[in-house]
């Protein structure tokens, strides 16, 4: 009977969360797997090659299959998402089917593989036909294998992508390590600002931990761009170097790591501070007078008695940073160069500029798996305990 | 209680088809001194004309947005200022409507480029080199000095996307203009782009939006930039900066207005590509920001002084090359992938 209540108290929550938030982010990631846009444009051909082995040239009725498949898709208006879909597996599919749709020969022609062969040599290849193949769905891993850099050949065995078209391998290694440097540099800088509110009197501490969070209410779009004004080339920055006669040129710091590292560092660094202050505040400073008056020096009274106490708020100030700095995609956007983008601006690109939402959809997985593994990892290392946050 | 209902119902078709059909016409343009030209030029006298009401967008182009609007099925675009390759796709994949050309002036009244089955010419422009004369006094007079980082240090800025900055490095290695779609459509001269532009890639600043290249010069964050010649040409006669345009070798081309498919607004939109396509009215807007006109008899309307200063003066187009759109076509999606590839890395 209490559980039945307790579940009715807790399903309109439950119920909105599923609504609003596990379905849509399933619907999406869904996509990831899903091949839905060649099977119902291109039916005769992917019925015609299901007999098809793979070796040598399909038939002359795979050939009359996708001749009948184009003509009907032309005058539906679908060709367009079939090739896109195609062209995502095989650059140039989509200029394929279209220059092959304005040439098709007329119908009742025979033999279609020769004239195909004379629109584009591509039909006279084998790989051309697997492509379409492997693209009938329902389910596809062509996603999965792009976004870690691989793609299926021919043959279906899974190869390399060419060094020249493979960027998200080093892409994620880029948002990890760049999520760990703001991370550790938050912590350097974290620490002590921390140690001095938790030390001070509240009348002290109160106005001090104001001017840590006036920033943090304060719009990331607004913080992003106040660093573009403060170090561009003629910015603030510069200009005081160049008065104080430090550089005869202008130091470049912006479109590059370095104002990455600044600006999310910036905007992440209450993140830090906030949970280290809370716990730093929960230890008794009865603690540090005991060991000072068994005789410790005040550095092993750091090391032995305060540290220790404020791990807590290390370990979750930390993941709260790093977690966050994962999926940063304006700041480094607006204040990095090409060379410091992050993997949140490719699922921006695919998203909302080019509309691959499954390659959308695979690196967001990507991007959820990589931080699920950290946070396993690290609970592990942690003696299975979760941090307390703040 | 059953009327009561009815009256329900029917207030909420009368809603529904009223917020369908109430929707003003929107017209999506590219932002900036651009568009605040466009809205004297354009906007305001069309809906003083009219007496109707109209909504205006920006975008910074690719074809892929154009596909979503559709694709999502909540399409609250009428009419879009497109480049010459997304026409061409669009068009082929249906995503525009088809012009009816008797209702915007017919094709004869225009230059044989700006006319298509699905759009119509809005403006000539030229992507050009800019740099400020206020910084550098002997300054660059081609792509080749483009590349030199020696003589001019500084970074430079390109549009982020292959189309236009493939070009500009072949010409920068020596390729004649002529010859460079030859070149780019083997993959060789491919390579030999990419290569070229890995030369200065640690010197490159991208861009999106047509407003940042002035923005960029002015801030002297650039040495030089790719840039939109008429931003240039407006960043000089509004904020009084004397930016330089090196017209050598420049890339020209066409944008044009397309209606997008399943409009509810098809109507007014063809009136208002009428209106925008007129001589007279096409003849207020070089004067505030240097864009060639696509109405043949629009230039007979127009000043001496601002004629000179257009991508359609002899002296400019000399040299100048018409990008080549069944190449960007048949290579845009490929070459895409390849650049974003190249410049993560």
């Amino acid at each position: 009977m209490r559980k039945a209540k307790a579940a009715l108290l807790v399903a309109p929550l439950f119920l909105f969360l599923l609504a609003s938030f596990v379905g849509p982010i399933g619907a999406m990631l869904w996509r990831g797997a899903a091949d839905p846009e060649v099977a119902p444009v291109l039916p005769r051909t992917l019925a015609a090659l299901a007999t098809w082995d793979g070796r040598g040239l399909p038939g002359e009725a795979a050939f009359a299959a996708l001749a009948a498949d184009i003509r009907q898709a032309r005058a539906d208006g679908t060709l367009a998402s079939a090739a896109t879909r195609l062209n995502y597996d095989v650059n140039g599919f989509r200029s394929l089917l279209f220059s092959t749709g304005r040439r098709l020969p007329a119908e009742g022609a025979t033999d279609l593989a020769a004239a195909f062969k004379a629109i584009a040599p591509a039909w006279g290849e084998r790989e051309t036909w697997a492509a379409i193949r492997r693209a009938g769905g329902p389910v596809t891993d062509l996603y999965l294998l792009n976004a870690l850099d691989l793609r299926r050949d021919a043959d279906g065995a899974i190869v390399a992508t060419p060094p020249d078209q493979a960027v998200f391998r080093t892409v994620l290694v880029r948002t990890l390590w760049i999520a760990l440097v703001v991370t550790v540099v938050s912590l350097a800088l974290g620490y002590p600002a921390a140690y001095l509110l938790a030390r001070l009197p509240e009348r002290l501490a109160n106005p001090l931990l104001i001017l840590i969070l006036v920033p943090f209410w304060t719009s990331l779009l607004v913080r992003t761009a106040a660093w573009v004004v403060l170090l561009q080339r003629e910015g603030v920055v510069n200009a005081f170097l160049a008065r104080l006669g430090l550089t005869a040129e202008p130091l470049p710091m912006i479109y590059n790591r370095f104002a990455v590292y600044v600006a999310m560092v910036h905007i992440l660094l209450p993140f830090m501070i906030l949970p280290l202050y809370s716990v730093m505040r929960g230890i008794p400073a009865a603690h540090l007078r005991a060991a000072a008056s068994l005789g410790a020096r005040p550095l092993t009274v750091f090391r032995r008695v305060f540290l220790p106490q404020s791990a807590a708020g290390v370990a979750a100030g930390s993941l709260l940073v790093f977690i966050q700095a994962l999926g940063y995609y304006v700041t480094p956007a607006l204040v990095g160069g090409a060379e410091d983008q992050m993997i949140s601006y490719f699922i921006a690109f695919y998203a909302s500029r080019t509309i691959n939402w499954g390659m959308a959809a695979t690196l967001s997985l990507l991007l959820v798996a990589a931080t699920a593994a950290l946070f396993l990892v690290y609970r592990r290392l942690a003696g299975g305990h979760m941090p307390r946050v703040a | 209680m059953r009327t009561g209902r009815g009256i329900l119902l029917a207030a909420a078709v009368a809603l529904g088809t009223g917020a369908a059909s109430a929707r003003d016409l929107t017209v999506v343009s590219w932002g900036g001194a651009y568009q605040d030209a466009q809205r004297d030029a354009y906007f305001k006298p069309y809906m003083d004309a009219t007496k109707s009401k109209m909504v205006e967008e920006s975008w910074d182009g690719g074809i892929g947005v154009l596909r979503a609007k559709l694709q999502g099925g909540a399409n609250t675009w009428d009419v879009v200022q497109v480049e010459s390759e997304e026409l061409v796709i669009g068009c082929e994949e249906g995503l525009f409507e088809k012009i009816d050309w008797a209702k915007v002036g017919g094709k004869d009244a225009f230059l044989k480029d700006a006319v298509h089955d699905c759009g119509v010419g809005a403006i000539v422009y030229n992507f050009i080199l800019a740099y400020d004369g206020d910084r550098i006094k002997d300054g660059p007079k081609s792509w080749a000095d483009f590349w030199n980082v020696t003589k001019w240090p500084g970074k430079r800025a390109l549009r982020k996307g292959p189309k236009t900055n493939l070009e500009f490095a072949l010409m920068a290695d020596g390729v004649a203009p002529a010859d460079v779609y030859k070149t780019l459509a083997t993959d060789a001269g491919i390579e030999r782009a990419f290569k070229k532009l890995d030369q200065i890639k640690a010197n490159i600043v991208w861009w999106e939006k047509g407003s940042q290249p002035p923005q960029l010069l002015a801030a002297g964050e650039v040495a030089m930039t790719a840039a939109y010649n008429g931003r240039i040409g407006a960043a000089n006669k509004n904020d009084k900066k004397n930016f330089k345009i090196v017209w050598n070798n420049s890339l020209y081309t066409i944008d044009s207005w397309v209606i997008m498919k399943g409009s509810p607004n098809k109507a007014a939109a063809e009136g208002y590509i009428a209106y925008v396509s007129k001589a007279e009215n096409q003849a207020r807007m070089p004067p505030k920001i240097p864009y060639g006109v696509t109405n043949k008899g629009a230039n007979a309307l127009i000043d001496k002084a601002v004629l000179a200063e257009l991508p359609t003066a002899p002296e400019n187009i000399a040299t100048a090359l018409y990008i080549d759109e069944p190449f960007w076509v048949e290579n845009i999606d490929k070459l895409n992938q390849r650049f974003n590839a190249w410049v993560a890395r």
